[in-house]
């Protein structure tokens, strides 16, 4: 086990030292006020894929993010293969499915690892990481890639499930479900994770719905929604698994709808894996038509959309891409205010912002605006509370 | 369809609705009734908002909202146009709280300006980045050969002449 | 004493890891270096929370307008003897957005790198050897 003070497994890569991103405004231990400054990974991609052909823009739009690398992709070919309507052949489809799923799986084992270590149990970030490795693996196995994949292009995806990996594949998410089901029972049941985080941070259903955000987010509030039964696409019409919907609004329902969504995915890889039809993977297509297109999917963080304009060439005139958490963290600011400080890392985190968001926190006396905490001791006070709440002496 | 002949019959000549397929459906209205179209479709018919795409076309910048009918599976785009040069635009924050962003974005990437925002500072482009400079507008070129578009291997239309030959992933 | 120094560093080097305007996967990737399968640190290597206390740098991401004057900051604070690792293919040399308007200049035309590490991402087994390549280099 490594010695606590020197493992500040770090999300904190202090880029900065005074850090921008997050700012809290602190009046003794409450947060009455909250900032966020992005731009720190504007890459000028839209403009980007302005000039590069279809083909291309399949894999610059998976690098904008390396966790869900491949909800943008399959959003964007869907955008454009809706300017036109184009079919795409179902064993395609199902394929589709079981990447998106696969990486929902490994998103949501990513982010409770984070979570766990923000609270202090460095026990579940190893645990949590070490059985998201399978998860890669069997990406390998598929793709030829852990993370970026370059499995999607317009028409269909570029690479096939050989027949004979299918047992491989079924017995390792298999594995995979017995450690999702296990974590899912040992965290829901903790009664230490219940008295830290169950009524932390809660965002109220009207909230959620002025607000309009979307994903887990809005699923933790009462929201009803979510983009794979409501605008079906792919295969998710043919598979059957439940939309997870509770209604507190807290940190404790952010982190059971994303644990009770893991096991949903393996239900619907194992359907998909035992269904999948024979037949070709791609629609060979030739030349995409004038005119617009819009692309939803359900990444594990919210709906991703992407909104394609062509005029007959190569090139797409615009590209409008919008990511789950452009919606989802501007609503941080109603739900941390009025919490206490020990509280806002885990707040934060609980958005679930792409994950290079939550290094850059701080925060700024009001009276005088100087800064008093970093990101890292704000990590630190999430982490104490916990061990008054376990009743442990702070060490 | 429901969704549609409620939109007309609401708004009658103030739209032109456009059905594109089952799931899409595209609205053009006037700039003055595009906040009252977009208001209705939130709060009456409990459409959620998705995002707003700005585009330059020449004389002028394109906005389509799109909202999303989660409940039919349903994507609405509602379309206005903002003229050049003044390139102004009533705020939809007051109705839509979620447009904040989204609006800042437009307002330093296309150069509209939108009126009665609570704080159009910059969200995406670095502090010191040149005023008066919109990355997103198209830039105009004297003639073809300047525009690094067109001396490009593949022009348009010449997708089909591609050769058989597919590359290292079939 | 500059021997103590070399033997010191060869033994166990304290890594650091900063991160320009990156997408994330190399990061998550180092961050994989730390976990049960590879588990960097039966060898030594140490992730540290603070460039001064580091001796190699690991540099992720291409390197965007508004990061560039925190980025030289943060370089010149790690005491030397130091080396620097560009982790993928965006460090190496700005993979596709080289032509992007929020793009300045490749990671080596701003601070001295010593070994490039390609790949989008690179495996850890391939980072971990970048670092080994690196510590090679000066001892």
């Amino acid at each position: 086990m490594p010695k606590e003070n020197i493992i500040p497994i770090g999300p904190f890569h202090p880029l900065l030292e005074e850090p921008e991103f997050f700012k809290f405004y602190v009046e003794g231990e409450t947060v009455v006020d909250a900032d966020v400054r992005i731009g720190y990974n504007h890459r000028g991609i839209e403009k980007l894929a302005e000039s590069k052909t279809y083909e291309q823009d399949a894999f610059l739009v998976e690098r904008i993010c390396g966790i869900c690398s491949t909800s943008h992709p399959f959003a964007f070919v869907q955008a454009a293969e809706d300017i036109s309507g184009i079919q795409v052949p179902e064993r395609a489809k199902y394929i589709r499915t079981i990447i998106g799923e696969l990486e929902r799986i490994h998103s949501h084992l990513l982010w409770v690892g984070l979570a766990g270590h923000f609270i202090g149990y460095n026990t579940v970030f190893m645990w949590a990481w070490k059985y998201r490795e399978p998860v890669l693996d069997m990406f390998e196995a598929i793709s030829g890639n852990r993370n970026h994949y370059g499995m999607f292009k317009v028409g269909g995806v570029r690479r096939d499930i050989k027949e004979k990996d299918i047992p491989g594949l079924l017995k390792a998410i298999n594995d995979v479900e017995k450690f999702c089901s296990m974590i899912t029972k040992a965290v829901l049941d903790d009664s230490v994770i219940h008295a830290r985080t169950k009524g932390i941070g809660i965002l109220k259903k009207q909230d959620a719905i002025d607000l309009c955000v979307v994903g887990p987010v809005a699923r933790a509030s009462g929201v009803d929604i979510d983009i794979r039964k409501d605008h079906p696409y792919a295969a998710y019409d043919k598979v059957s698994f439940d939309k997870i919907v509770m209604q507190d609004g807290d940190v404790f329902s952010k982190t059971a709808v994303r644990l009770l969504e893991t096991i949903e995915s393996v239900k619907i890889i194992r359907q998909c894996l035992k269904n999948l039809p024979t037949g070709p993977i791609d629609a060979d297509i030739r030349e995409i038509g004038t005119g617009e297109g819009i692309g939803q999917h359900e990444a594990p963080r919210g709906e991703v959309i992407h909104y394609v304009r062509s005029n007959g060439s190569n090139y797409p005139e615009r590209h409008k891409i919008r990511a789950p958490s452009f919606m989802n963290v501007p609503s941080f600011k109603r739900t941390v205010i009025g919490q206490s400080i020990s509280d806002a890392a885990l707040i934060t985190a609980a958005v679930d912002p792409c994950y290079c968001c939550t290094e850059r926190m701080a925060v700024v006396d009001k009276g005088t605006n100087n800064v008093l905490m970093t990101g890292e001791d704000l990590v630190r006070l999430c982490q104490k509370k916990t061990e008054k709440i376990r009743g442990k002496r702070i060490s | 369809m429901e969704i549609l002949e409620k939109i007309k019959n609401r708004f009658k000549d103030k739209v032109e609705v456009f059905e594109k397929s089952k799931r899409r459906i595209y609205v053009s209205v006037s700039r003055e009734n595009a906040k009252e179209v977009v208001g209705y479709l939130f709060k009456e018919m409990g459409a959620r908002f998705s995002i707003a795409t700005g585009i330059d076309i020449r004389d002028a910048v394109e906005i389509l909202y799109h909202m999303a009918f989660d409940k039919n599976g349903i994507v609405v785009s509602v379309r206005t146009l903002v003229p050049k040069p003044e390139l102004e635009m009533p705020t939809f924050t007051d109705i839509i709280p979620a447009t904040n962003w989204i609006e800042r974005e437009i307002h330093e990437m296309l150069g509209v300006n939108f009126i009665g925002h609570p704080n159009l500072d910059r969200l995406l482009l670095p502090d010191d980045w040149q005023e008066g400079e919109y990355p997103y507008r198209k830039k105009t070129f004297e003639s073809e050969k300047e525009n690094p578009l067109y001396n490009l291997p593949l022009t348009k239309g010449e997708m089909s002449e591609q050769s058989e030959d597919k590359g290292g992933y079939k | 004493m500059a021997n103590l120094f070399k033997w010191g560093l060869k033994r166990s080097p304290w890594v650091f890891h900063l991160a320009a305007s990156a997408c994330n996967n190399c990061d998550i990737e180092i961050l994989d270096c730390l976990t049960p399968r590879h588990d960097v640190e039966r060898f030594g290597i140490v992730l540290v929370g603070s460039p001064r206390h580091a001796d190699v740098l690991l540099v992720s991401g291409i390197v965007n307008r508004q990061s560039i004057e925190k980025f030289k900051h943060v370089y010149e604070e790690v005491p030397k003897p130091k080396l620097v690792v560009a982790i993928g293919a965006c460090a190496s040399s700005a993979n596709m957005f080289r032509d992007s308007y929020n793009f300045v200049k490749p990671v080596d035309e701003i601070i001295p790198v010593d070994v490039y590490v390609p790949g989008c991402p690179p495996k850890p087994e391939a980072i971990i050897s970048g670092i080994i390549k690196a510590l090679e280099k000066i001892c």
